[in-house]
């Protein structure tokens, strides 16, 4: 795989460094020279200065027969017209775009620039995750194929409790796919019967959340809460 | 109309206050509060007291633009200094504001040109100046 990498701060470096471990081909740019020299003796042929917002910048790259492109850089709005003008004029079919305002999110949706990663926005999963305060966590969402990956705790107060999964009636665009009771998780069948206190990972459509909630925790947080 | 201008440099202050001058409502959004001098500078009124609006703020920041009246504009004017910073703004105010006309300034021609086709009002400076020093090099008719 050919992987061009803007923006050769950590990030950059470092996930240049695993994909040349892995033997693809990479190239890091970089538009702050001082930069570029403190890591052209580490990266050799493989780092190219320049601005990777301008077009000949990216051709010189061989942006042409790119497999992927991945914007790192610390300043969001190159990240998003880098992956705009590499998937819209050089047809990459590929893109990565870092997001370092959370707040920006949005505009990267807007410009069809997905997937877009926010550290922040993973560390606040993570937290999510782990303080079951939130009655639901998002552990996946692929915003382009519309699919979410939810986990619920369900209270002792749902509706769900003492049912078995065939008679629980979810949504269309809802499944339960697994389980986690004491400890360990499990793919139910469908004479499981859904306990309080059980974590229930349901695969679901994006906009079901809310009724999803309503069936395994109704008062918006879990039984730990 | 309602001119909403993004980036107060030489430019954009310029384009303001013949805008204002030339009886539209104009609204100027710059990221720093200095700017305003600019818009006040030769002028015998403030402004403010023309009638002009100012606002603080990132462009970025949907409540800055919402603050500078965003829904209302007829036209967007992106000027900042910053080329990827007016194309990322100009598409927000086309694509999610649906402001009708959207200028923008890019000072890269080859930018300029993409996205140019791509359905944006573009203005490279650059390219005007190049076409002028090309044409200042022609040799004179005979």
């Amino acid at each position: 795989m050919y992987a061009i990498i803007v923006g050769a701060g950590k990030v950059g470096r470092n996930l240049a460094r695993e994909l040349i471990d892995k033997q693809h081909e990479v190239t890091l740019i970089e538009s702050s020279r001082p930069r570029y020299l403190a890591i052209e003796e580490e990266f050799e042929h493989s780092v190219q200065y320049g601005d990777a917002t301008e077009l000949w910048v990216l051709e010189r790259s061989g942006i042409q027969r790119a497999d992927l492109v991945v914007a790192v850089t610390g300043d969001d709005e190159d990240n998003m017209l880098v992956c705009q003008v590499a998937k819209e004029k050089y047809l990459c079919d590929r893109i990565i775009a870092r997001v370092n305002n959370p707040r920006n999110h949005d505009h990267f949706r807007l410009l069809g620039i997905q997937p877009a990663v926010s550290a922040t926005d993973l560390i606040l999963r993570l937290i999510e995750h782990e303080v079951p305060r939130y009655g639901l966590v998002h552990l996946l969402a692929l915003e382009e194929e519309r699919l979410e990956i939810i986990e619920l705790e369900v209270s002792p107060d749902a509706p769900t409790v003492g049912e078995t999964v065939a008679d629980i009636a979810l949504p269309d665009g809802s499944l339960i796919i697994s389980v986690l009771r004491g400890g360990t998780g499990f793919v139910p069948k469908a004479d499981t019967v859904i306990e309080a206190g059980d974590e229930v990972l349901l695969v679901l459509d994006p906009g079901l959340e809310e009724a999803i909630t309503a069936y395994f925790a109704p008062n918006g947080h879990g039984a730990g809460g | 109309m309602f001119v909403l201008i993004v980036g107060a440099g030489r430019v954009g202050s310029a384009v303001a206050k013949s805008a204002l001058a030339a009886g539209h409502e104009v609204s100027v959004l710059d990221e720093d509060p200095l700017s305003h001098e600019r818009l006040d500078a030769g002028q015998s009124k403030s402004w403010e007291d023309a009638d002009g609006q100012f606002t603080v703020g990132t462009a970025l920041e949907i409540d800055a633009l919402l603050g500078a009246g965003i829904e209302r504009a007829d036209v967007f004017i992106a000027s900042t200094d910053g080329d990827n910073t007016n194309l990322i703004i100009a598409q927000i105010a086309q694509k999610r504001f649906g402001v009708e006309k959207v200028i923008v300034r890019v000072m890269d021609p080859a930018r300029a040109n993409w996205y140019g086709e791509q359905g944006l009002d573009t203005i490279s400076p650059t390219k005007h100046a190049i076409e002028m020093f090309e044409r200042a090099l022609e040799p004179e008719p005979a």
